[in-house]
């Protein structure tokens, strides 16, 4: 690094102390730059993911086929598309991108615990993303590219019947993201746990590191249960082994059960940091430390220790013996204790509080609105009966959405507009936010609200065409498609206007409710902060 | 870069790296090979799949080797290990080990799904595979009081000698570390050519039948920890003789005694489960 200070003799004092140009990024060590490549990373992902879900759509707003002349590769844009958003948007935003610039801010640590493996974390899933990428573009079933059984990947399908290419460059992808989180989550928990600023304890650490540290857990937990169902997905595909393969004594259910011992946990590993934001945010405008701080940080606790003994709840239609259903019933709803803890915390919280409608308020708002309609659909679905007539259908897809693409995604972008000046130091305008968000919002709800009606009247997913009688509502779906997207222009509109101006952000531009650790530094931070580590004083919770 | 600010922390600030990303790539690069090399991809004529694969993967032990001699450097020359930073690396290999545990419950998982149940009526082609009972029909099991009664002794008697070392480490006497290292070391080695021996010879195959699939999986990616085991104890002893590590310092060590306890236990398990009860001598007493 001397190297690099020389270069820069000219004497740009910020940049004495770091590497500058393509070494900056790609041998980078500095948790708030790799975050922002996570950011990066997680847009452009975003628009490939969402490209796949805009063909869909445009397939979807007539029965019959308009532009998928192979059926197959509909399915392969499903598959892709949920594939990318969950492991190549999602998961980098939140954790990658807003857990690795806040954690350490928050809990006053100077970075993260091992800043030469955040790299590799980051690295590895652009390696990741390209494996999955050519899968779309080589032989999976018979005759045409790419895989298409569903994110799921479930057998026989994704042996015996997708015997090209194709899946490997998705398992080994799996693989790689997988390698990935695992590492990042072993960081999040050493650094969550071990570098507190003197005098923070667990209880008073703020809830994002709290949301951070259990999805950590999760990751830890959870994705090697995944890697090793799709290394036996692996060897039964190259190496004739018969994991899946009942005629050969193996059992294709238990590569349901393996999934989803992974799958479930990983929809609270979407989630929970989103938990955490959308926390700070209802605090910081609403001018009120959050209630029952508490209550708050252990229901994520027991989301997350209950989310991983519900997971057949995913298989009531594979044949699970009654009583098997019945536990997994009663376990599942049980999740609807700890987060209605939250649910009613967030509004007990903004209850007599000195109310500010910024943007980032309003998609915390909306987030807790949209979370609220896919949770309850949630404890819909728990119930085994229900879901015999509700499996695989659009109502799961609007299940699902409702918690993910609007609550997942909405607290991605509340975190957005809440962290934007404190990353980059500039200032997106409010107005601009407040758009981005009713189009959205409006986007968003009409493209999946029709979808519990479809789903109900037993429309099939994973299908690319539909009976006449369905043709109404997915008409609507569409246009709802394509109102969230031109939101998304909205978005790209914010960011040129905030590079564009000469605007500098506050160091605290939210004023006296936003009382975190990050909120003490310039905007942006300096490229290592806390070199002197902050005092926190005061009780416990 | 010190010079510039006042660092009044005892945290490590990670010089710049080309690692990961080398790490990345190589493994990228790997990745393609593989799946070149198991679909025999033909390109220009030529099958390159195993070329790529190995030199993606002499990218990846080139990254260890050099990640790692960094790692070296930073603690012997360079004094960044300070206790916190050493803390954060007991938490990172607790972590790490935890999820390792995690890996071989997806193996246990499929032989217990495959073995308690192998007599469920309902699985009716499971069931005509296996007669109803476990092992299946037709598979001639390893005698678990043979070789893998020796194994067991072996790896044992492998976790007390590395304790050993551990002790002669904190009192300082360098010649017992390197004569219980090498012991480790040789005990292991023992353990895989006894392991490898037994895989040659065994009645039953890996392909085609669930029971050589659930064995060879697990009890492969456990002889694949072992060699890693293996390796990382005989790079402990390597600086053994280099002269690194003190009585008070020496975690590089530490973690290849965490890891090798790790891989005891889970050989445990394995021979518990999968040689002993699940040989005829138990799972096929199951009522069904």
């Amino acid at each position: 690094m001397a190297n690099a200070a020389a270069d820069h003799a000219h004497g740009h004092d910020s940049h004495a102390d770091h590497p500058t140009g393509w070494r900056r990024w790609v041998m980078s060590t500095n948790h708030k730059d790799i975050g922002t490549m996570y950011l990066i990373f997680a847009i452009v992902a975003g628009l490939v993911g969402g490209f796949l879900s805009i063909m869909m759509r445009l397939e979807l707003q007539e029965p019959g086929l308009q532009y998928f002349s192979n059926p197959q590769t509909y399915n392969v844009f499903v598959t892709g598309h949920g594939l990318i958003m969950v492991f190549f948007v999602v998961m980098p935003a939140v954790i990658g991108g807003y857990g690795n610039w806040f954690v350490p801010l928050m809990i006053g640590a100077p970075d993260m615990a091992f800043p030469r493996m955040n790299n590799i974390s980051f690295w590895l899933l652009p390696a990741a993303l390209s494996l999955l990428l050519i899968s779309l573009f080589v032989e999976g079933a018979p005759g045409s590219n790419g895989f298409g059984g569903g994110w799921t990947v479930y057998p026989p399908l994704s042996v015996a019947g997708h015997p090209g290419p194709a899946l490997d460059f998705g398992i080994l992808s799996l693989h790689l993201a997988g390698a990935s989180s695992i590492l990042g989550a072993i960081n999040f928990i050493t650094t969550i746990l071990n570098m507190r600023a003197p005098g923070m304890t667990m209880h008073k650490m703020p809830l994002f590191a709290w949301a951070l540290l259990v999805t950590a857990f999760l990751l830890l937990l959870s994705l090697p249960v995944l890697a090793g169902a799709i290394t036996m997905l692996l060897t039964d595909r190259n190496f004739g082994t018969s994991f899946f393969d009942p005629t050969n004594g193996g059992d294709p259910i238990l590569y349901q059960h393996l999934f989803w011992f992974f799958g479930h946990p990983e929809v609270y590993i979407m989630i929970l940091p989103g938990f955490g934001i959308v926390s700070h945010i209802i605090s910081t405008f609403s001018k009120k430390p959050i209630f029952g701080y508490l209550g708050m940080a252990y229901a994520m606790v027991a989301i997350g220790a209950v989310g991983f003994i519900v997971w057949a709840h995913h298989m009531y239609t594979a044949g699970l013996s009654l009583n098997t259903q019945r536990y997994f019933v009663f376990a599942t709803m049980v999740i609807a204790v700890p987060t209605g803890v939250k649910i009613f915390s967030w509004i007990a919280t903004m209850w007599g509080g000195s109310i500010r409608f910024s943007a980032a308020m309003h998609w915390a708002v909306g987030f807790i609105f949209l979370f609220t309609v896919g949770g309850v659909t949630g404890v819909v679905l728990s119930n085994a009966g229900l879901d015999r007539n509700l499996h695989n259908t659009y109502y799961v897809v609007a299940h699902f959405h409702y918690v993910l693409s609007l609550g997942a995604v909405f607290s991605i972008f509340a975190a957005w507009y809440y962290w934007f000046p404190k990353m980059f130091g500039r200032i997106i305008p409010e107005w601009i936010g407040k758009l981005h968000f009713w189009v959205a919002f409006v986007g968003a709800n009409v493209l999946f609200f029709p979808m519990h009606f479809t789903g109900l009247a037993g429309m099939p997913r994973h299908y690319v065409d539909y009976p006449e009688a369905f043709a109404g509502w997915n008409k609507i779906s569409s246009f709802g498609s394509y109102i969230f997207a031109f939101s998304l222009l909205i978005f790209f509109f914010g960011i040129y206007k905030a590079f564009s101006s000469s605007a500098r952000a506050a160091n605290s531009p939210w004023g006296e409710g936003a009382t975190t650790l990050e909120w003490t530094l310039t905007s942006p931070p300096p490229y290592h902060q806390f070199e002197t580590l902050p005092h926190i004083s005061g009780g416990d919770h | 870069m010190a010079d510039a600010h006042a660092t009044n922390h005892d945290y490590h600030i990670v010089d710049p790296s080309p690692w990961p990303f080398v790490g990345s790539l190589s493994a990228f690069i790997t990745a393609v090979g593989a799946i070149m090399w198991m679909k025999a991809l033909v390109i220009g004529g030529l099958k390159p799949g195993p070329v790529i694969f190995a030199l993606g993967f002499l990218g990846i032990l080139y990254t260890m080797l050099s990640w790692w001699s960094d790692v070296i450097k930073e603690a012997q020359l360079r004094g960044n290990h300070t206790r916190v930073v050493q803390m954060h690396h007991r938490y990172g290999m607790i972590m790490f080990i935890a999820s390792e545990v995690m890996f071989f419950v997806a193996w246990f998982w499929a032989f217990f799904d495959s073995s308690i149940y192998a007599g469920e009526a309902k699985s009716f082609l499971r069931f005509s595979f296996t007669g109803g009972h476990w092992p299946p029909n037709g598979v001639e099991v390893l005698d678990p009081w043979h070789f893998p009664l020796i194994n067991t002794l072996l790896l044992l008697t492998s976790s007390t000698t590395v304790t050993w070392a551990h002790h002669a480490l904190l009192h300082n006497d360098r010649d017992g570390v390197k004569q219980a290292l090498w012991l480790t070391v040789l005990l292991a080695v023992c353990f895989t050519g006894v392991q490898a021996y037994e895989y040659t010879h065994a009645a039953f195959g890996f392909a085609g039948n669930i029971y050589g699939a659930t064995f060879f999986m697990a009890t492969g990616f456990h002889g694949f920890h072992v060699i890693v085991g293996t390796i990382f104890l005989a790079i402990c002893l390597l600086r053994t003789y280099q002269g690194d590590f003190t009585p008070k310092q020496h975690l590089g060590f530490e973690f290849a005694a965490w890891y090798w306890h790790f891989v005891d236990v889970v050989w445990m398990f394995l021979y518990v489960s999968i040689y002993l009860w699940g040989s005829h001598w138990g799972a096929a007493a199951l009522p069904h």
